[in-house]
C-alpha cells in the first residue's frame, strides 16, 4: 500500500500528513511499474520535503480505465446535475474547513506566503468551486424551430467525457480548481497531473474528494513528469480531451501529440508577455502600484505578468521613480513568515533561468534600476528587477519565452499609436493593461491590443464569472465564467422527426 | 409582545415539538401588528384553533417597505454581490435541511397534507429551489452588444428594488421558496404576504433568515388578509413589482390595482382546468396511476391537476373502471397516521366550496369522512356535459370529471375550450401522436406519459387566464430583474 509522508513544517512547530502514492479510484496507490520518485522542494531552505511516487505511462493507462469506467458507470450521464452541484460544495466547504493546513503545505512546495496562499489562492479556489456548483444543475441546450408540424429538434450539451488535465506550479490550489470545477460540473471525469515541482496539495486535495463523496474514478491524480504523464495523456487514445496550462513549448508538443493520436479536443493556456501602457493623463501612482503587483505578485510567476511596462514619455521620468519606490517595498522572503510579501521562485531550475535573463540583460547594457544582484543566502531568491534603456533586439525584449520571474523591462512611446504597436509587437496575447484618464482613448487603446484580457486602470485582478484566456499564442480556449463549460460540452443535435414521411425516390 | 408558537407531536409518523418566535417579521424582528389584532390558525384535522398569529394591516404593508427600501439602498440590492447573495440563499438552504422534519411537521399541521408528503416533496423541493437559485445568484448576466466601434453598448441585468410577493396556502413553504428565491438572487428585497390560511413555515422560516445571514429588511413577512395586506401591497406606490400565485379572480384584482397606482410590474400563476389526454394506445396501467397522481394529488389542491380527463373511447370502460379502482384505495385520514394517502382539504371555506361544486354535478359518493376537520373523499364525475359547473370551473378539490373522446381533432379542440392555459397532460405509446398533441394544446407545461412533474430548473406558468411569466428555471430571474441599456459613446461627434 502507498505511504504518508509526515511532512514537518519549520518555524511552525506541526507537521502535515501527505499522502504519497498515485490517486486512482478514490485509492491512493504505488505505481504499477516503475519505482521513480519525485522529490519535493522547499525553495525557500532548498531542501527536500519529501517523495512521492512518480507515475509512469502505464500508471495512466490505469487512471485513464478508471475515469472511462466511473464516467459509463456512475459519473457522465449517471448523475443528475442536483448531485454534481452538492458535491462540488461539499468540496468547497471541505476546503474551506482545510484552508489553513492546505495554505501551508501550498507555501511550503511553492515558497509563496501562507497569508496570501490562503486568503487569496485558496480563498478564489473556493469561491470557483462554488461558482461551477451552481453552474451543475443548469446546463441546458436548445430547442429550434425547423418545421413545427413534423420536427422536433434540439440540442444536448453533453459532458466530453475523460479530460486529462495538465497544471502549473504557480498556483498549485488555484489552477487545480479552475480546471476540476467545470469538468466536474458539466458531468467529465478527470485524470489529473499536477506539476512535478509542486505535486503536494493535488494529493492533499485527493483526499478531500474521497470525504466529500465523489464516486471513485471521477477525480484521478498522478503526479509525474510532464515528458512522461503529460505526454501519455496528450498522446492517449481514451482520453476525450486535454487541457493545459504550462509554457508555449509545450504547449505546442501537446497540440502535436493530440493531433498525431486521436484528435482529442484541446485547449490551451499558455504564456505570455503581457504589456503595460502608462499613457499621461493616467494617475501616475495608481499606475505604478499596479504595474508594482503586475511584476511583483507571485514573484512574477504569473502568466499574465506584466513584464514590459511603456511610459508616455511626458511621464516616463515621474512615473519610473514612482515605480522604484513600490517596486522596493516589497518583502521578498521565506513563505512561513508572517511578513513576506513575496516568496522565492519555485525551483533552482526556474531560479537559473531567470537569473540567465538578468545577466543577458546586463550583458547587453540595458540599465538595472532597481535588483539585478544575487543574494548570498540559501533559498531561490530573486529579487525584483527593473531594466531601462532597453531596445528591442535584446533578448529580455526579444524572446518568446516569458521569463516568469520578477524582472521588468520599461520603456517609452511617443504616442497612442506607437504604443500600441510597442504592446502588440509579440507573438503572445495573454493580458494586457493601460492606465489613461481620457475614457475614449481607454475605449480605443482597449479595443486594439491583442490580449484575451485587457485591465484598464487596474492589473491582474480576476473574477470566477469572467472568462481568461489568450489570443495569438497565447493559448486556445477560455477559463472561468461561462465560456470555460463549453471547453467541457460536447453538443449533438437532434433532430426527432415525428411527422415527415420520406417518398423515395426523391 | 410578540410571541411564540408551540406545538408537540406524539404520533405514527412523527414525534417531536416545537417553539418558535411569531409576529410580523420586519427589518430582521418580530413585532405585533399595528391594530394588535391577530388571526387564529386553525388545524384542518380537528378543525379546532391551535394558537394565534399577528395580523398585519395597511399600516405595516408601509412599515415593511420601509424596512425592504432601506436594505435595498445599503446592505443589498448591487451592494451585496453575487457571490455574497448566493452564500447567504446556500446557508437558508443548508438551514432548512438540518431542520427539514421539523419544517414538515408543521407544513402538514397548518394545511392537512400528510407529513410523508410534507417531508418527501414540500420542504425537500422548497430547499432544492433555494440552492437552485443560490447558483444563479453570481451569473445574473447582461450582454455586450456590437454597435459600432466609437461605442461601447451594453445592458445590465438590474434588480427591480423592493418586490411584494402573494402566496397561496397549497404548498406554502414551496411556494414561498419559489418566490424568495430568484427575487433575492436577482438582488431584490422582499414583502411577503403568506396565506393566512397557512402561514406556519413562512414565520418560521423568519429565524432561519436571521441565522443565515441575511441582513435587517431584506426579506420582511408579514400576515395578513388578501383585502387588506394583498391589496396594499398590489396598490403600494413604493413598490415596483407585485407577483401573486393564487386564484383568478383575485389575480385580476390584483393586476388592476397595479394598473390604477403605479402600473407596478406583475407576475401571476393563477388557476387552471387542466385537461389529461389519454389515447386508446396509452399504457393502460401507467396511465391510470399518472391520472390519479394528476387529480388526487395534494388533494386536488394543485393549480396544474389534471381535472378534465379525456378518454379515448376504445378503453373508456376499462380505463374508468381502474381509475375508480385506484381512487377509492386512496386512504383518506390523519395526516400524521400511518398509511395515509390524504389529509383534509385546508379549511372550512374550501371545504363548503368543493362541496359546493359536488353538489352542483349531483354526484353520489361524495361523502363527508368522520365528523371532524375537512375531509372529502376522492370523487369522479362521468356523464358531465361540456357547459357544466363541474367542468368549466376549477373545483381545487379531489374531483375529476371523466370525459369519453372519439379523435384528437376533437379532443384537442375540447381540451383547449378553456379560458385557462396552464397545464396538460398526453398519454399515448404513439411518440409522434404524443408530441404533436402536446405541441398543440394551449398549456405552459405540457407532460407527455407523467403529470405534476415539476424541477427547480424547468420554467413553469400559464397561458391565456393562467398567468403572466413564468417561475422556476432561468427564466425566472427574468420577473425580477430590470434591464436598463447603457450606451457609452467614446468617439461619436455629433
Amino acid at each position: 500500500m502507498a505511504q504518508t509522508a509526515v511532512v514537518n513544517v519549520p518555524k511552525l512547530n506541526k507537521t502535515i500528513n501527505v499522502p504519497t502514492g498515485l490517486f486512482i479510484n478514490n485509492e491512493f496507490v504505488p505505481s504499477v511499474d516503475s519505482q521513480e520518485r519525485i522529490d519535493a522542494v522547499n525553495p525557500a531552505t532548498e531542501e527536500v520535503i519529501c517523495s512521492i511516487i512518480a507515475g509512469s505511462e502505464k500508471d495512466i493507462d490505469v487512471a485513464v480505465a478508471a475515469a472511462r469506467h466511473a464516467f459509463k458507470t456512475t459519473w457522465g450521464k449517471n448523475i443528475t446535475g442536483w448531485e454534481r452541484s452538492r458535491l462540488l460544495n461539499k468540496l468547497a466547504d471541505l476546503i474551506e474547513r482545510d484552508a489553513q493546513e492546505l495554505a501551508e503545505l501550498e507555501a511550503l512546495n511553492n515558497g509563496k506566503p501562507i497569508k496570501i496562499a490562503r486568503d487569496f489562492d485558496i480563498g478564489d479556489s473556493i469561491q470557483c468551486l462554488r461558482y461551477y456548483a451552481g453552474w451543475a444543475d443548469k446546463i441546458a441546450g436548445q430547442t429550434l424551430e425547423c418545421d413545427n408540424t413534423k420536427k422536433l429538434a434540439f440540442t444536448r450539451h453533453d459532458p466530453i467525457g475523460v479530460c486529462g488535465q495538465i497544471i502549473p506550479w504557480n498556483y498549485p490550489i488555484n489552477m487545480w480548481s479552475w480546471k476540476v470545477a467545470p469538468a466536474l460540473a458539466v458531468g467529465c471525469t478527470i485524470v489529473m497531473k499536477p506539476s512535478e515541482l509542486t505535486p503536494l496539495t493535488a494529493l492533499k486535495l485527493s483526499e478531500l474528494v474521497v470525504e466529500a463523496g465523489f464516486p471513485p474514478g471521477v477525480v484521478n491524480t498522478v503526479p509525474s513528469l510532464g515528458s512522461v504523464g503529460g505526454a501519455a495523456l496528450a498522446a492517449h487514445p481514451d482520453v476525450d480531451k486535454v487541457a493545459f496550462t504550462g509554457s508555449t513549448v509545450t504547449g505546442r508538443k501537446i497540440m502535436e501529440a493530440a493531433a498525431k493520436s486521436n484528435l482529442k479536443k484541446v485547449s490551451l493556456e499558455l504564456g505570455g508577455k503581457s504589456p503595460h501602457l502608462v499613457f499621461e493623463s493616467a494617475d501616475l501612482e495608481q499606475a505604478a502600484s499596479w504595474a508594482a503587483l503586475g511584476i511583483c505578485y507571485n514573484t512574477g510567476q504569473d502568466c499574465t505578468a506584466g513584464s514590459r511596462v511603456y511610459v508616455q514619455d511626458t511621464v516616463y521620468d515621474k512615473f519610473l521613480a514612482v515605480l522604484v519606490d513600490k517596486v522596493k517595498a516589497l518583502n521578498v522572503g521565506d513563505g512561513l513568515d508572517d511578513a513576506t510579501g513575496a516568496g522565492p521562485v519555485v525551483s533552482k531550475g526556474q531560479y537559473d533561468r531567470v537569473w540567465g535573463y538578468i545577466e543577458s540583460g546586463k550583458a547587453e547594457g540595458a540599465r538595472v534600476l532597481v535588483g539585478g544582484e544575487k543574494r548570498n543566502s540559501k533559498g531561490y531568491y530573486v529579487d525584483p528587477t527593473i531594466f531601462t534603456n532597453i531596445s528591442a533586439d535584446m533578448k529580455i525584449v526579444k524572446e518568446e519565452a516569458s521569463i516568469f520571474g520578477p524582472v521588468l523591462s520599461v520603456g517609452k512611446f511617443k504616442t497612442e499609436e506607437e504604443a500600441v504597436i510597442l504592446a502588440n509587437d509579440t507573438s503572445y496575447g495573454l493580458g494586457a493593461g493601460l492606465h489613461s484618464n481620457d475614457a475614449n482613448q481607454c475605449m480605443r487603446v482597449s479595443s486594439a491590443l491583442e490580449a484575451g484580457t485587457v485591465w484598464v486602470n487596474q492589473y491582474n485582478l480576476l473574477c470566477n464569472n469572467v472568462p481568461f484566456g489568450g489570443k495569438k499564442q497565447s493559448g486556445i480556449g477560455r477559463e472561468l465564467g461561462s465560456y470555460a463549460l463549453e471547453e467541457y460540452t460536447s453538443v449533438k443535435a437532434i433532430h426527432w422527426n415525428f411527422g415527415e414521411k420520406l417518398e423515395w425516390p426523391l | 409582545m410578540p410571541s411564540t408558537f408551540s406545538y408537540e407531536w406524539d404520533t405514527p409518523a412523527y414525534k417531536g415539538k416545537t417553539s418558535f418566535n411569531t409576529g410580523l417579521f420586519i427589518n430582521g424582528q418580530f413585532v405585533d401588528g399595528s391594530n394588535k389584532t391577530t388571526i387564529d390558525v386553525v388545524n384542518p384535522t380537528t378543525g379546532k384553533v391551535v394558537g394565534q398569529i399577528a395580523e398585519a394591516v395597511e399600516k405595516d404593508v408601509d412599515i415593511a417597505v420601509d424596512a425592504a427600501q432601506k436594505a435595498f439602498d445599503s446592505a443589498w440590492g448591487l451592494n451585496a454581490s453575487g457571490a455574497k447573495r448566493s452564500e447567504l440563499l446556500w446557508k437558508l438552504a443548508q438551514l432548512m435541511e438540518a431542520n427539514l422534519d421539523e419544517l414538515a411537521a408543521i407544513e402538514s399541521l397548518d394545511n392537512g397534507k400528510t407529513f410523508g408528503w410534507a417531508k418527501g416533496t414540500d420542504v425537500s423541493f422548497a430547499i432544492q429551489t433555494i440552492k437552485y437559485f443560490a447558483g444563479w445568484a453570481d451569473k445574473i448576466q447582461g450582454q455586450t452588444i456590437e454597435t459600432d466601434e466609437r461605442k461601447l453598448t451594453y445592458t445590465r441585468h438590474e434588480p427591480i428594488g423592493v418586490v411584494g410577493q402573494i402566496i397561496p396556502w397549497n404548498f406554502p413553504l414551496l411556494m414561498l421558496s419559489w418566490k424568495i428565491g430568484p427575487a433575492l438572487a436577482t438582488g431584490n428585497t422582499i414583502v411577503l404576504k403568506p396565506s393566512e390560511f397557512t402561514p406556519l413555515t413562512a414565520i418560521r422560516l423568519c429565524d432561519l433568515i436571521n441565522q443565515a445571514g441575511f441582513p435587517p429588511g431584506v426579506v420582511n413577512i408579514i400576515t395578513g388578509y388578501g383585502h387588506t395586506v394583498g391589496a396594499a401591497i398590489s396598490g403600494h406606490s413604493r413598490i415596483d413589482k407585485v407577483a401573486f400565485t393564487g386564484s383568478t379572480l383575485v389575480g385580476r384584482k390584483i393586476m388592476e390595482a397595479a394598473a390604477k397606482t403605479n402600473l407596478k410590474n406583475v407576475t401571476l400563476e393563477l388557476g387552471g382546468k387542466s385537461p389529461n389526454i389519454i389515447f386508446n394506445d396509452a399504457d393502460m396501467e401507467k396511465a391510470v396511476s399518472w391520472t390519479t397522481h394528476g387529480i388526487f394529488w395534494n388533494h386536488g389542491q394543485a393549480c396544474c391537476a389534471g381535472s378534465r380527463i379525456y378518454v379515448q373511447s376504445g378503453i373508456y370502460d376499462e380505463f374508468l373502471k381502474k381509475f375508480t379502482e385506484k381512487a377509492k384505495a386512496i386512504k383518506v385520514g390523519d395526516p400524521f397516521g400511518t398509511g395515509i394517502d390524504q389529509g383534509p382539504q385546508v379549511s372550512q371555506i374550501q371545504y363548503d366550496r368543493i362541496m359546493g361544486y359536488i353538489e352542483s354535478g349531483k354526484a353520489d359518493g361524495a361523502t363527508r369522512v368522520g365528523t371532524d376537520g375537512y375531509f372529502i373523499e376522492p370523487t369522479i364525475f362521468t356523464d358531465v356535459k361540456p357547459d357544466m359547473k363541474i367542468v368549466r370551473e376549477e373545483i381545487f378539490g379531489p374531483v375529476g370529471v371523466v370525459i369519453k373522446f372519439e379523435d384528437e381533432e376533437d379532443v384537442i379542440r375540447q381540451a383547449n375550450d378553456t379560458t385557462y392555459g396552464l397545464a396538460a397532460a398526453v398519454f399515448s405509446q404513439d411518440i409522434n401522436r404524443a408530441l404533436r398533441t402536446a405541441h398543440r394544446l394551449q398549456a405552459g407545461t405540457a407532460w407527455v406519459n407523467c403529470a405534476n412533474q415539476l424541477h427547480a430548473n424547468v420554467p413553469f406558468g400559464g397561458f391565456k387566464q393562467s398567468g403572466i411569466g413564468r417561475e422556476l428555471g432561468e427564466y425566472a430571474l427574468h420577473n425580477y430583474t430590470n434591464v436598463k441599456a447603457v450606451h457609452v459613446n467614446l468617439g461619436h461627434e455629433l
